[in-house]
This record gives C-alpha cells, structure tokens and sequence, in this order.
C-alpha cells in the first residue's frame, strides 16, 4: 500500500499480476462493492473491514478522503460549534491509526486481504460477468493443457477440489478426460483452491456448451477412429444435455493406453495386467448413455423374455437400478438444457439451485446397491425416486 | 543434447559419463560396455545409424579421428542416435531394468500429474519402437495411462529410445513394485451436485470396472485395486461404505433442498 506513489495500478490488477497468480481473473470492484456478493465473508476473514478497503483501494489514512467521511460522520453529532477542533483531532486520530496500520497490522492486512479477495473471486468466477472474464483467458491458453498424451492438448481450467481455504491447492480439470492435474508449475502450488472453488469448472463447461474442449487431434489418430465411426449408429445432437463431440472427446476406443510387450497385448488376467480402462472409457455409440432409453429397451427384452413371470432377485436388482436413473433423468432433461441456454450468474443461486434439485436425487437413488434393497418392490422405488425429484423440483 | 559444444575438448574420454549426466538426458541409464561391445546387441542398427562405425567408436570412447567440426557434428548426433537405439534393448535386460527400476524408485521420471494418483512415480516409455515418429512418454503404473513430460528439454527426446515394451517388461519382472489401483475418482460437481452427463458416462465406465473386476473374480485372480482383495467376504460391505459416504454428501444436500 504505497499511498504516496501515483501509480494507477489498482489492488486487484497488482494482485492478479504476481507470479503464480497467473490464474486469477480480476475481479470487478461494483463486484466487491456490492454486499449482497460478501454475504458470509466477514466472519472468515481477521480485519474485514481493512482488507476489504486495501482492495478496493480506499485509504483512510488519506487526507481529503478522510475529512470527506469525517464531516459526514460529524452531521450526526451535528455539533457545528467544535468542529473545527474536532477534526484536527480527528486528523492526528488518524494520522496515529495510519502509523499503526503501517507499523504491525499491515502483513495481516495484506494476507486478509488476499484471502478475501481470494474468496470474492470464488464466487466472482460463477458470475456472468467473472465466467465471461475466464472464457477469455481459456481461449487464450492461460491455463494451460492437460498433460495426458490422449487429450492431445486440451485446453484446462483452474478449479478447488474443495470450497473452504486452507485445504488444498488450485488443480487444474480438463474437458477432455473429466479428471483433474496437479499444475506442472510449483509457483502454483501455493495457490489456494478454494479461491476457484469446486463449482466453476462444471459451470464453466455448462455455460459455454459450444466450446471445442477436445485437444488438437493429430490426422494419424483421426484415421484409426475412422473405421469404427463408420460402422457406428447415428449419433444424437446432444447426449444428457451435451453435444457427443464434447462429451469427454479424449476418452474411448483409440483413446485408451493399451500395454504391450513386444507388440503383443498384456492380457488383463496377467498378475500386473491393465486394470484401469475402465477410467478412460467411453462408449463409441454415446446412445448407450442414454439411461432412458437403455431401460426402455431392457424392460423391452425383459417383457419378451420372462413374459408375466416375476423376475428373480438378481435381475430385480438390476431393473430397480436402472428404473431409477430413469424416473429422474425424465425431470432433469428439460432442466439442464435450460440450464445451459441460461448461463445464469451463480452466488444468487437459488433459482439455479433448484434446476440442480433433480441431480443429486437421480445420483443418490442410482447408487444405492441393489444389495441392500434385493428383493424390494420396484414400484415402489420408482415412485419414491421419481416422486421426490418432481417435488423437489417444482418447489423452485 | 545440444550443448555438447561446451565439452568437444573431451569428447574421446566417457563418452557414455558425459552423455547421462547431460541435462535433459536424465531418463536414461548408462548402459554397461559389454553389452555395448557385444555386436549381437547391436544387429539390425548399422543400417539405422549414418556413420554407424564412428558412432559406435564415439561412444565406446576409441574414437581418435580428426575430423571437422561440421563432420564431428554429424558423428556426435549419430552417436546420440545410436545410444538411444542400443538404450532401448538394454533396458529390458536384467541389467537395464535394474538400473532403471532404482531411478524409477528414486523418482528420476518425474510424478503423475493427476491428482487422484498422489504423486506416483513415472517410468518413460515410447509409443513406437520405430525411430523418428514420436517423442518419449511418461507411463503412471496407477492409472495406467500416458502423459507428456513437463519439461520441453525431456519432450523432444525420442520415444523409440525406450520403447512400447519396458514399461510393461519391468512390471512383469518387478511385481511387487506394482502399485495398488484407486477406483477414486474426480466427480465434477456444481453447487455439490453431480452433473449429469459426466455422472451417467462415469457410471457407464463404472459398470465396465465392476464387470472386469467379475471375470478377475471368476478366474480367482486379484483385482489389483486397494481395499478390494483383502477378503471376498468383505468385499459387498466395503461396496457399501463408499456409496454410503456418497449419499452421505448428497443427503446433505437433498436435506438443504427441501428446506427451501
Ligand atoms: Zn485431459
Ligand atoms: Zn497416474
């Protein structure tokens, strides 16, 4: 805080420009300066008030300011009489508060205010307006590329793997393979996550669904796919709300590292054979990941292979897994899509809140293990899957 | 590799001391004499290697031409070359893969970026036997996938100087060194809520992972992953505990949901 230096460069800006800060978009001050966007913040931040004001740039140590906001404080008292002695002493009150601010609390200041500016930025980058900022600087490769030789370079974005600071450091989470990298740079290392939060990533992709996210393919590559595309089904414009080619384009056939010993596949049933495609899989045929449809066509099987009889415990437990994806992902279809037509600014969430209601339900009810219901009524799981999604839903 | 300008006055002595301890040359291993001086080892390279004759004496050190700079260039970088294709071959001999199993313990490769994996040691590997097509890789024994050195110095070395087999060769030879898979994952999530495309695609490869760990399973073959072969007894119960931690964070939220 040089306030008697007449360099034009705010907080934020010199903030934003250090090394390993590289990442940080700069946050707008109307942002800052609207409380409804500090909500919550002032009792994880020691000296609030300070930090906020190094921020912002707003010296109150400065003379002229100071006055400014004396004689305001002062109509109150309106004491017009004993003004003038007043300020005077007001003037050495604060005169002795700048040299204490400059003496000891300045290093806590400092590190409160980057730790609020840090957390403002969370919630910054889930706004139109911050996201916008970040699409730019991805367009741009601030970023960075994802280090997997199959992502063939795709672009990244910074994210936490965590909300609350302290806890760990800025990753980076790349379209392509839907994982997340430690940046190649220690600089970032000291990086707090929670300054980029757990949100902004999938929000970011949501937002911009027309956004190439797959890397730089080489021709080679492109031709061993060829024969498979060829021979594949039709593919649908958009899968759960996403166009196919940006679903995870770096995951799948010809995507998927495949150990070999002098040219021979190592068998996945040798001791130390491959265990993890299944990390880097994808079906060629996306319509499998229609839940929907899948079920539908399942239920079809079953009908013409059982008849009426009632299934057994095994494929019992099987259908009442699918049939729950099924009840949610009805609900949901239309809500994410207006999701991503919408793009809506996020720390106000509830209304996008509540287009996210369906999700957790549809994720919860499809992972609950069929072990521990076997043997249950599938209506009844349906209807309480089903039944609450909707609920959940309309209440927003 | 191209600073050897700075050492020309001692390029009969070490050859093979200097070219290791080059920076940007720390992934490979010196490769003994005998083996080098043992032709068998060598068939095939004479016709990959331009100068092969001089090359070989280079980096045997009996080199004592006097040639011009621009020839000893040449040399120099067939040497480079023919180094590299007799490094490939010895790193799948016992030898080999001793010396690169200690550097691989020590974590002279490097670590794997993704963050799941929690800085598991990289080994190199190429992604063609075949000189000249691409550059060398980096292989994470957890995940099992392939990732691209940090360091442009390490980038532009040849893949074919280590080979498509090493890797794989060392594991089979040093099981033990194997490490155990994680099935954890990254879940992208927004406001603590999966989304849905990447959490219907994850369950779909998650199905291809429980259908793998069956045919493990029928063969009575470990599963590889960590807190899966302790017991098959155990093995529902643990099923469980996950998913019980997953509906965990969900609830909370549903919870959240319905107040509103
Ligand atoms: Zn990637
Ligand atoms: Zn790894």
């Amino acid at each position: 805080m040089s306030s008697s230096s007449q360099t034009p460069e705010s907080w934020i800006s010199a903030f934003c420009s250090l090394v390993g800060h590289e990442y940080f978009a700069e946050v707008s001050e109307d942002f800052v300066e609207d409380d409804f966007n500090l909500t919550g913040l002032q009792s994880q931040v020691p000296m609030y008030k300070e930090a906020l004001e190094m921020i912002l740039d707003v010296e109150p140590e400065d003379g002229t300011e100071d006055e400014e906001e004396e004689e305001e404080e002062e109509e109150e008292d309106d004491d017009d009489m004993q003004q003038d002695g007043d300020r005077s002493y007001r003037r050495a009150d604060a005169a002795e508060r700048r040299h204490l601010r400059m003496a000891s609390d300045l290093s806590v200041i400092e590190s409160s205010a980057e730790m609020l500016y840090g957390l403002i930025h969370q919630r910054f980058i889930t706004s139109r307006q911050g996201i916008q900022q970040m699409a730019e600087k991805y367009e741009l490769g601030h970023f960075g590329h994802c280090p997997r030789v199959y992502c063939h370079g795709a672009k990244v974005l910074p994210v936490g793997c965590s909300d609350i600071p302290g806890q760990e450091t800025v990753k980076l989470f790349c379209p392509s393979c839907l994982d997340v990298y430690t940046p190649p740079n220690s600089r970032f290392q000291t990086v707090d996550g929670a300054f980029f939060g757990t949100t902004f990533g999938c929000l970011f992709f949501m937002t911009f669904p027309e956004l190439e996210v797959g890397g730089q393919k080489p021709s080679s590559s492109a031709q061993t796919t060829d024969p498979l595309v060829s021979g594949q089904s039709p593919q649908p414009e958009s899968i759960n709300g996403i166009a196919p080619k940006n679903l995870a384009p770096g995951l799948g056939q010809g995507n998927i590292y495949e150990p070999r010993i002098y040219g021979f596949r190592v068998s996945e049933f040798a001791k130390t054979g491959p265990r993890m495609k299944w990390l880097r899989g994808r079906p060629t045929d996306v319509t499998e990941l229609d839940e929907c449809k899948v079920w539908t066509q399942s239920q079809a099987l079953h009908a013409a292979a059982e008849g009426l009889a009632p299934p057994d415990a095994a494929d019992l437990a099987d259908s009442e897994m699918a049939d729950d994806n099924v009840e949610a992902d009805e609900g949901e279809e239309e809500e994410e899509d207006m999701d991503v037509n919408d793009g809506e600014g996020a720390p106000s969430g509830t209304a996008q809140n509540a287009m996210f209601a369906s999700l957790p339900q549809q994720d919860v009810t499809a992972r609950r293990k069929p072990s521990r219901r076997r043997g249950h009524d599938v209506a009844l799981t349906n209807g309480e899957g089903g039944g609450t999604a909707l609920s959940v839903g309309g209440a927003g | 590799m191209d600073d050897y300008a700075s050492s020309d006055s001692e390029y009969t002595s070490y050859w093979r001391d200097w070219f290791i301890s080059s920076r940007g040359n720390e992934y490979f291993c010196e490769i003994d004499e005998d083996y080098l001086t043992d032709r068998f080892n060598l068939t095939g390279l004479n016709t990959e290697v331009q100068y092969y004759q001089y090359a070989l004496d280079l980096v045997t050190d009996v080199f004592d031409m006097e040639v011009d700079d621009d020839m000893r260039e040449q040399i120099e970088k067939a040497a480079r070359h023919l180094y590299g294709l007799v490094h490939a071959r010895y790193i799948v001999t016992t030898r080999g893969l001793a010396k690169m199993m200690e550097k691989y313990k020590q974590g002279v490769f490097g670590k794997c970026p993704r963050v799941i994996c929690e800085a598991q040691h990289l080994l190199p590997m190429g992604q063609h036997d075949v000189p000249n097509v691409s550059h060398v890789k980096l292989y994470c024994p957890k995940c099992e996938d392939i990732y691209n050195p940090k360091s442009s110095r390490h980038n532009s070395i040849d893949g074919a100087y280590f080979g498509t087999s090493f890797h794989n060769i060392l594991f089979q030879v040093y099981g033990t060194l194997m490490p155990q898979k994680t099935q954890r994952r990254y879940e992208p999530r927004i406001y603590g809520f999966r989304v849905h495309a990447s959490a219907a695609l994850m369950r779909w490869q998650e199905e291809r992972r429980e259908e793998l760990k069956d045919r493990l399973r029928q063969r009575g073959i470990e599963t590889g992953f960590e807190e899966e072969d302790d017991g098959d007894e155990d093995l529902e119960s643990e099923d469980d505990e996950v998913d019980d931690d997953q509906e965990g964070i969900d609830d909370m939220f549903e919870g959240q949901m319905q107040a509103v």
